[in-house]
């Protein structure tokens, strides 16, 4: 660490220390260590700082301290971003919200839970359980991810389908703008006067503000819920049936899709009794009142029939129902045993090109010599190709991250976006040039300069430079004189 | 089907080098509604019309700004489909754009979203005449900041629509409405306790001592929840909810002003007077007739929302609630971000912006 660094880091930590009890401040490498990353391992930094504020006036004063200094500030919740989206900046304080883990309020009449950032996504359906309600977004990793990051990432799961993302089922936030300052966003009603700050906050990747607390909506528990399990003997089967079934205008409550790859690995781990011969898996789920669960039942089976499905099982009882879902929860674990590493993607696209874009992935895996599983939300046409490499050979991880910006790029052509719900980061920052113009990139830059005129909210996330995209598009035209993408993946 | 933009980039072009403020048009059908006065010249979107694309197997409608409610119902209509927000046209002519810009959604809304909800991507011409995409065409997108859902209730402050994305959802089957004669504060708590449950409901009014519950589904899943619930069953030729939606019923006639409140909707009658009239399942509230808007802000507040001027009035002063100055601040550097010149739409949401 440059001398300068230090000098910093120490008057930080003078400063803190009168306001911070001393375990909230940890300064030293080994301690540090556990913060290098998040989810996306690949990129690591380590901080000039790592604090653990417990109240709103400390995060105010932390941030009021930063801004006074120029240093920067990246927010984490519990690191499962897979974008490297709460990677720490090594010359800026690492502002954990781990401690703000209470659930403040549950209003069940009006159906809201005020909650602290640093709440897990499921102990919120936990706490209301009880009282018949749940919170409907539910995110994979919903077990260990906060609602803060949630919000700041914009986080979907396998409920998005009928019941939407984040942005809406999210009532108020208050937040601490980058100069310090507490602000309270939305409101206990469906709206508020002004600009919809509230949208612009959802999904903005910590660049706009630290949240400190989040009103959130709860959803009636359905009266029932089933699962239509169907193999096919391919993708494009099941990728047809996934539009019968919006096309004859059944909103499921979940729709979700896994390759043959897939399947076999999540069978091997959860013993669901998935299709192993299939070579894709749909998982339908209905939900809503006795009556109407019964009639869409019927309806689904007999799409499923004529697209052809091998096999299809009904969830009889809520064991079942549950054990359906283990398999496809734990799909990234069981896939991740297939390989030493593996890298997800999170591409966007209509849901008429999953078939098409699946077999271009297919190709191009092929092409780079790398497996590639595929587990998605197929209703909400959200890929998550993941890739299989191992990072102790050598150039396998660039390799790997070429293909990715292969697939990512597919998904642009093909209609879609770089990224459905787990955020630019760093990660995907190269691609976005591929989505957006300079133009539009510039536009996000002058809304960043309105939040944070200093940069010093999540520096380097979310949104390239100019010169990022200027590279980007030069290697692209360089690529376009090439005789194809061939030359270039394999040298 | 036209495509007028490079026209409009034009004009907003000669706005910008001459700082001459433009005033936002489409069908005119919001004129005195949601906004202030703007003092403008006219940029008629109204000629921008035309669906770009529609795959009824998508559940996507992609459109012009200035294509009419009336045309884009009619086509989805064919196709089975709805916008999921019942949008109120409020007169005729109303388009897409203006609905996004105004940010408006019939009673369906607590239950199916609203409009900014449905919004899946834009385009739009920004001050400085560049005309700009934000989000897309597929339901999931977090690439770069939320531009598109910015823009449902900016009331063209920040840019000028020119096409818009949305989500679709199919019609249901049934409709079927139940009403229950209660006075306000017994059917607001009704409200909840019926809402409480996973039933299909799409409505939630009442008006003049009767409580509406209107439910959507499967023919199965509405008759099983009439089964359950009771009450009588409005006749299916009634224009109860289109009357609310479109502010025909007669709460809504003759001139006196009328005044929005959207709160938290559990709260009990918020004045003495009957003379309220409840939608959004509680959460939307409206009254007619000459107040102070600090007055009503006091009782908006104390009711965890906000209260607006909708219609007429004075619509030069401030129609809705002043803001905090760090609100008020990032609203200024938003609006600047935006439209650097100040010309879009001038004082449209607030004198000072």
């Amino acid at each position: 660490m440059p001398d300068t660094n230090k000098m910093v880091r120490n008057e930080l930590v003078k400063e803190f220390s009168s306001f911070l009890p001393a375990d909230s401040i940890i300064a030293d490498a080994e301690t540090q260590k556990p913060y290098e990353c998040d989810g996306l391992s690949a990129y690591c930094e380590m901080p000039l700082l790592v604090v653990l504020p417990s109240t709103i006036e400390q995060v105010e004063k932390i941030v009021t301290i930063c801004h006074h200094r120029k240093v920067p500030i990246v927010a984490r919740g519990a690191g499962t971003s897979l974008c490297a989206g709460a990677m720490p900046n090594e010359q800026g304080v690492l502002l954990g919200l781990a401690k703000f883990n209470k659930i403040l309020e549950i209003d069940a009449d009006a159906r809201t839970a005020r909650v602290q950032p640093g709440v897990t996504n499921l102990s919120i359906s936990q706490a209301v359980r009880d009282l018949g309600l749940y919170y409907a977004p539910d995110p994979s990793s919903q077990i260990a991810c906060t609602i803060g990051g949630n919000v700041a990432e914009n986080s979907g799961g396998v409920h998005c389908l009928k019941y939407g993302l984040t942005v809406h089922n999210i009532l108020e936030l208050k937040m601490i703008t980058a100069q310090g300052e507490f602000l309270t966003i939305g409101s206990q009603a469906l709206d508020t006067p002004g600009l919809d700050l509230l949208a612009l906050m959802t999904g903005s990747e910590g660049l706009l503000g630290i949240m400190v607390e989040i009103t959130v909506k709860l959803l009636p528990t359905p009266e029932n819920a089933r699962v239509v399990m169907a193999g096919f003997d391919s993708v494009i089967q099941a990728g047809d049936a996934v539009r019968d079934i919006i096309a004859n205008g059944i909103i499921p409550a979940g729709l979700e899709m896994m390759d043959h790859l897939a399947i076999t690995a999540s069978e091997d781990f959860a013993h669901a009794g998935y299709p192993t011969q299939s070579h894709a898996l749909l998982l339908c789920e209905l939900d809503g009142t006795d009556a109407e669960v019964d009639a869409y039942i019927t309806r689904i089976e007999n799409i499923f029939k004529k697209q052809g499905a091998t096999t299809i099982k009904v969830s009889q009882n809520e064991a079942e129902r549950v054990l359906f879902w283990k398999g496809r929860k734990s799909a990234f674990p069981a896939i991740g045993r297939l390989s030493p590493d593996y890298y997800c993607m999170d591409g966007s696209i209509p849901r008429s090109q999953i078939s098409h874009v699946l077999s271009k992935i297919a190709s191009l895996a092929q092409r780079y010599g790398l497996r590639v599983a595929n587990v998605f939300h197929a209703g909400d046409g959200n890929l998550h190709p993941l890739i299989l490499y191992d990072a102790g050979v050598p150039g396998e991880l660039e390799r790997t991250e070429q293909l990715g910006g292969e697939i990512l790029e597919l998904c642009v052509e093909a209609g879609g976006c770089i990224t459905g719900e787990h955020g630019v980061g760093i990660e995907k920052i190269r691609q976005m040039p591929a989505q957006f113009s300079d133009q539009e990139i510039k536009q996000f830059m002058v809304i960043k300069d309105a939040f944070d005129p200093l940069g010093l909210l999540n520096p380097g996330k979310g949104i390239p430079t100019l010169k990022q995209c200027q590279e980007y598009r030069a290697l692209n035209r360089e690529h376009s004189h090439d005789h194809g993408h061939e030359a270039h993946a394999h040298d | 089907m036209t495509d007028i933009s490079a026209q409009l980039i034009a004009q907003v072009l000669d706005a910008r080098s001459q700082k001459t403020p433009l005033k936002i048009v489409g069908g005119n059908s919001k004129a005195g509604v949601l906004a202030r006065d703007v003092i403008g010249t006219p940029l008629n979107i109204k000629q921008h019309q035309g669906i770009v694309s529609h795959d009824p197997t998508e559940l996507v409608l992609t459109v012009r700004a200035g294509t009419t409610l009336d045309e884009i119902e009619a086509v989805l209509e064919e196709q089975g489909q709805m916008l999921p927000f019942e949008p109120p046209h409020l007169g005729t002519g109303a388009t897409i754009g203006g609905t996004l810009a105004c940010n408006l959604s019939g009673p369906v809304r607590p239950y199916a979203g609203s409009i900014r909800d449905m919004a899946l991507g834009v385009r739009l011409i920004n001050g400085q005449a560049q005309h700009l995409r934000f989000g897309g065409e597929v339901m999931k997108n977090v690439a770069g900041y939320d531009v598109t859902r910015l823009q449902a209730g900016a009331l063209g402050s920040l840019g000028v629509l020119t096409e818009v994305s949305l989500k679709l959802l199919p019609r249901p089957a049934q409709t079927m409405t139940l009403t229950y004669e209660l006075p306000q504060n017994e059917a607001i708590k009704k409200i909840t306790a019926l809402t409480n449950s996973a039933q299909a409901v799409s409505g939630a009014a009442w008006s003049t001592g009767v409580l509406y519950m209107r439910l959507s589904g499967t023919s199965e899943g509405v008759a099983a929840t009439h089964k359950l619930w009771g009450g009588e069953i409005l006749p299916s030729n009634s224009s109860f909810w289109d009357d609310l939606r479109e502010q025909k019923a007669t709460f809504f006639s003759g001139d006196d002003p009328l005044w929005r409140f959207s709160i938290k909707p559990t709260v009990p009658a918020l004045l003495d007077t009957d003379d309220m009239l409840v939608d959004w399942g509680g959460g939307q509230r409206w009254l007619r007739g000459d107040f102070e808007l600090a007055d009503l802000e006091k009782l908006a507040i104390k009711a965890s929302g906000h209260v607006t001027l909708f219609k007429g009035g004075d619509r030069q002063a401030e129609v809705r609630p002043a803001l905090s100055n760090t609100h008020k601040t990032l609203h200024k550097r938003l609006k600047q971000a935006f439209d650097p010149d100040g010309i879009l739409n001038p004082g449209s949401l607030y004198g000072w912006m």
